[in-house]
């Protein structure tokens, strides 16, 4: 036998390292736990809406309207339409948690191509979708918002489209400068020894290990989002009514705000607690991520 | 009185999983003036240590037990503000990353000057001329200039002088050396420990110096203490501890370097078996015993092992060291006894050039360079960085593409073809292993999925079942268990990581293997396994190993034909016999009296180079070691390119010297060629 036998490998020895999968980690951060609860408040009963004995989101009670605070049959009080709040409410929750993820993966799918171009072929490929970007970035968001949604209409369709257009840039920042520095790495050298095409290394090689700062990144987007999306709506360029939008239910009781705070007051407690919990949930995971 | 005293010292960090002993049991005394050198593994305990001694342990550990003298104060209840009265003053520290240690806004001049100044020890004027002082006794040519400078205008073996300088400013009684030289070139690396020795006897500081690498400290140290897990396992005089090491660790050290004029077939590397255990880890009895070949269980597990003292002045921590000396290290089989015979030529680089546009500049990388491989040996090519050795490695396994010249591998020529123009098999024949164990595999796909790509990639299997055998017998082959082709690379030590990528290299029986400092990131302890390895497996398959190094020891030890390389050109070819005896080229005379040698009876001829390697944007016009040469022989070396030389028909020499006086040469390693046979 040689003498390099005698080395006993003693597999998976060092085992007990984190996981590098950092959602399967995420029970060890408490803001992250907390964000979490603050996301699956929502998330449940959205998804449960239709089964929970809720009354329609569209239903007028006339009757409430000369009451519009709670009472035993509308636990939140009714919209100055005569609307229940709390249907309208968990059914705007349903909007918002089912257009957010939509538009935020839209705008991952096109920013990760474009940073994946930008970063792997560099040269001119770089510079075009750079100084593209570089374009899109100098508008303040919402003024891009604006323009986007003035000229095209508002839909759910149209909102995605704008979302993906004023976020992919950011995104594909973030995935060029990964890809820049992956590039190095002897790893992506050993798959050209090995003929691998330009796409498989990039989408098999590179786009994997971009994956911890991206997860991070998808969770603030998804805040930040949910504010686009209240924020279209109380531009009156969200959903057209009578969609229940939690934006559009602020704007619609700013009128009355002063003599029925609780119209504007519950929408905008859903909206912040939504955002909240996915900042936090991203606040958990950058101190996951760190933690190694 | 000693200057330093550490007793009975424990320091602890607190960690998730509980607190870990990274430093336990440790005592250790340095006299005023003396120079001890501490060697070991990463994971040892080594830096903890610095930092314990200079009191900059983080928020999470703490020295829970002994204590620290310094000048007689104890150094672990000293308050901050004593702390930082004894630091930089009476006690100073150098580094690993010179680059790290200064600061890049301010000039040289004002970082010197800060010192003195901190300490409340001079005014400014003073401060500056103790500067410029201290600088000179550096040897940075040209003090008043070098004051003036940021550090980005220095090299770096410039400015890890003069971060000596600034730690020498305040005529500290111990300076603290962590790794000083690690990263800097073999002639750089000579250079900065000459320099040691000659402040050291001028000011009689005190060193501690640390590092893993036994050559540079048999270069500098007095006395040498080895670490192993956290515990002090030997210390003795530098002349005792390489003549009789007593503590197997120190042993299989030892036996795993190469030692001077030995090679693959008269004395092959002993490695020592398994890896450094995590800190805390080993078992408190002996930390050693799970790699240990002479450990004895009930012997060696019964009790805490103490140091004992094995003669004067030499203590070990071996319950067995007594018993040692009569047990030899079990030596593997030697390679092969024949010298691998001249085969075929596989590779055959002829005027190969590789320019690089830097702007409107020319970065001259491999500047005609001719040199070929033969079949089944093994070609090592040396120089500095920035001789272009990794230039011509991506050039021939088709990473780049030469500018002009041609290289012709296995019939074909390649020059100009890197691997997407190169067919299938092609690309197979010539593979690569990298340098960088942590970058070698992709951290997100588990280590068998490479191997497995790789074998369906080069046709040599298809359908699942053959590509499980073959990937379970590439692990077979890098002696692996086949269970850890689903673990991911981050599961892996350094070692095992190269050993996928030596596995990766293989899967398409490649002809040709190129190996870029395969083993220069690895701990000497798993070098000599991997180096082992590579070497059986090339022997085995009689594939080419173009291997490439600065490490002349390794060299020697492996290579049967050797290339030097100099700012992208051939200084010296031929077989490896030839390369370590005059007549040298210059360059590699200089070279073989840089590289430091684990012995400290071995007497080399001291040849330092002037400066560093120039800048390959800005090559001289005659021969290109011309600016740093000592034996220069005049405006010839500078005008003309210099001739080639043959010593013999397969050892020839670029340079203006005639070749009877480079015969002449004393050899660089007189008494060790003599004591080798």
């Amino acid at each position: 036998m040689s003498a390099v036998s005698n080395e006993p490998v003693s597999a998976l020895e060092v085992a007990g390292r984190p996981s590098p999968n950092l959602l399967r980690r995420l029970p060890d951060s408490k803001v992250a736990m907390f964000g979490l609860g603050l996301v699956l408040i929502w998330v449940i009963p959205a998804l449960l809406a239709p089964v929970l004995p809720l009354k329609p989101p569209d239903a007028q009670d006339y009757l409430a309207m000369a009451h519009p605070g709670s009472s035993a049959s509308h636990w939140l009080g009714v919209d100055p339409l005569g609307r229940d709040m709390l249907s309208r409410i968990v059914w705007g929750a349903r909007t918002v948690l089912a257009v957010a993820p939509v538009a935020v993966l839209a705008a991952y799918v096109v920013g990760a191509a474009m940073g994946l171009l930008a970063g792997y072929y560099g040269g001119w490929v770089d510079a075009a979708i750079s100084r593209a970007s570089d374009v899109i970035l100098s508008f303040p968001v919402i003024v891009l918002y604006v323009i986007l949604i003035a000229n095209i209409g508002p839909s759910v369709a149209n909102i995605i489209v704008a979302v993906v257009a004023a976020s992919a840039p950011g995104i594909s920042r973030i995935v060029r400068g990964l890809v820049m520095s992956l590039m190095h790495q002897e790893f992506v050298a050993a798959a050209y020894l090995r003929r691998e095409s330009d796409v498989f290394v990039m989408l098999v090689e590179l786009l994997p290990n971009c994956r911890g700062p991206l997860i991070t990144d998808f969770c603030l987007r998804l805040g930040y989002t949910t504010i686009t999306i209240g924020t279209l709506g109380f531009l009156g360029l969200g959903l057209p009514p009578p969609n229940p939008d939690w934006g559009g239910m602020i704007k619609q009781a700013t009128s009355m705000i002063t003599v029925f705070p609780h119209m504007a007051l519950y929408p905008t407690i859903a909206l912040v607690s939504l955002i909240l919990g996915f900042n936090l949930l991203a606040d958990g995971l950058t101190e996951l991520s760190q933690a190694d | 009185m000693s200057l330093l005293e550490i007793r009975d010292l424990r320091v602890e960090y607190t960690t998730s999983r509980g607190t870990v002993a990274a430093v336990q049991d440790f005592s250790l005394d340095i006299a005023p003036g003396e120079s001890f050198g501490l060697v070991g593994e990463s994971g040892c305990g080594k830096s903890t240590l610095i930092l314990a001694i200079m009191g900059y342990m983080g928020r999470n550990g703490a020295v829970t037990k002994g204590e620290i003298l310094f000048e007689g104060r104890n150094l672990v209840r000293a308050g901050r503000e004593e702390l930082r009265r004894i630091r930089g003053a009476r006690m100073a520290i150098v580094y690993q990353e010179p680059a790290t240690a200064l600061n890049p806004s301010m000039t040289i001049g004002q970082q010197l000057i800060e010192v003195p100044m901190a300490h409340g020890e001079a005014t400014a004027a003073d401060a500056r001329l103790r500067a410029v002082r201290v600088l000179a006794d550096v040897h940075l040519p040209d003090p008043d200039s070098v004051m003036r400078r940021y550090p980005h205008q220095l090299s770096g073996g410039q400015k890890q002088r003069v971060v000596i300088a600034m730690a020498l400013l305040a005529n500290p009684a111990l300076l603290l050396l962590d790794e000083p030289t690690t990263g800097l070139d073999v002639t750089v690396e000579a250079a900065v420990l000459d320099l040691l020795n000659e402040l050291r006897a001028k000011y009689g500081t005190a060193l501690f110096y640390i590092s893993h690498n036994l050559g540079v400290i048999a270069q500098v140290c007095e006395r040498i203490g080895v670490m192993y897990a956290g515990k002090l396992v030997e210390e003795a005089s530098a002349e005792a501890l390489f003549a009789l090491p007593r503590h197997p660790y120190t042993r299989g050290l030892l036996a795993s370097l190469p030692r001077p004029g030995a090679d693959k077939r008269t004395a092959p590397l002993v490695p020592i078996p398994g890896v450094v255990p995590a800190a805390g880890r080993a078992p408190p009895t002996c930390g050693f015993l799970s790699r240990c070949a002479h450990g004895e269980r009930g012997k060696c597990d019964a009790s805490v092992v103490p140091l004992l003292r094995a003669a004067p002045a030499h203590v070990v921590r071996c319950v067995r060291w007594a018993e040692l000396p009569a047990m030899p290290p079990a030596a593997p089989p030697a390679l092969a006894n024949a010298p691998t015979d001249v085969g075929a030529t596989v590779m055959e680089a002829h005027d190969l050039t590789r320019v690089f546009s830097v702007g409107r500049r020319k970065l001259i990388a491999n500047d005609h360079l001719t040199l070929a491989a033969q079949r089944g040996r093994v070609l090592a090519i040396v120089g500095e960085s920035g001789s272009g050795k990794s230039t011509f490695a991506k050039v021939l396994a088709g990473l780049d593409a030469a500018s002009s010249g041609s290289l012709v591998v296995l019939g074909e020529d390649v020059a100009r073809r890197p691997v997407r123009r190169r067919a299938a098999k092609l690309v197979a024949a010539v593979q690569m292993v990298f340098q960088q164990p942590e970058g070698t595999l992709n951290p997100s796909h588990p280590v068998g999925w490479p191997l497995a790509r790789s074998l369906r990639k080069f046709g040599i299997a298809r359908d699942r079942r053959t590509v499980d055998a073959k990937v379970a017998a590439l692990l077979e082959m890098v002696r692996l268990p086949a269970s850890l082709r689903h673990a991911l690379p981050r599961q892996l030590s350094g070692g095992q990581k190269q050993r996928i990528a030596i596995a990766r290299a293989f899967a398409g029986n490649p002809e040709l293997l190129i190996a870029d400092e395969p083993v220069s990131a690895l701990d000497v302890s798993v070098r000599a396994a991997v180096i082992n390895l590579l070497l059986r497996i090339q022997q085995e398959s009689r594939t080419t190993l173009v291997f490439i190094s600065h490490d002349l020891g390794l060299v020697r030890y492996l290579a049967d034909d050797v290339v030097v390389m100099y700012l992208g050109q051939v200084m010296e070819a031929g077989p490896v016999a030839a390369l370590f005896d005059p007549p040298y080229h210059p360059y590699t005379e200089a070279l073989l009296s840089a590289a430091p040698v684990p012995d400290p009876t071995v007497k080399t001829t001291r040849i330092r180079l002037e400066g560093e390697i120039p800048s390959p944007l800005n090559v001289p016009q005659g021969c290109r070691f011309a600016t740093r040469c000592p034996r220069k022989l005049g405006r010839v070396c500078d005008d003309t390119p210099p001739p080639l030389r043959e010593a013999t028909a397969d050892h020839i020499i670029h340079c203006h010297i005639p070749i009877e006086d480079l015969r002449a040469v004393p050899p660089v390693f007189a008494r060790a060629v003599a004591t080798a046979h």
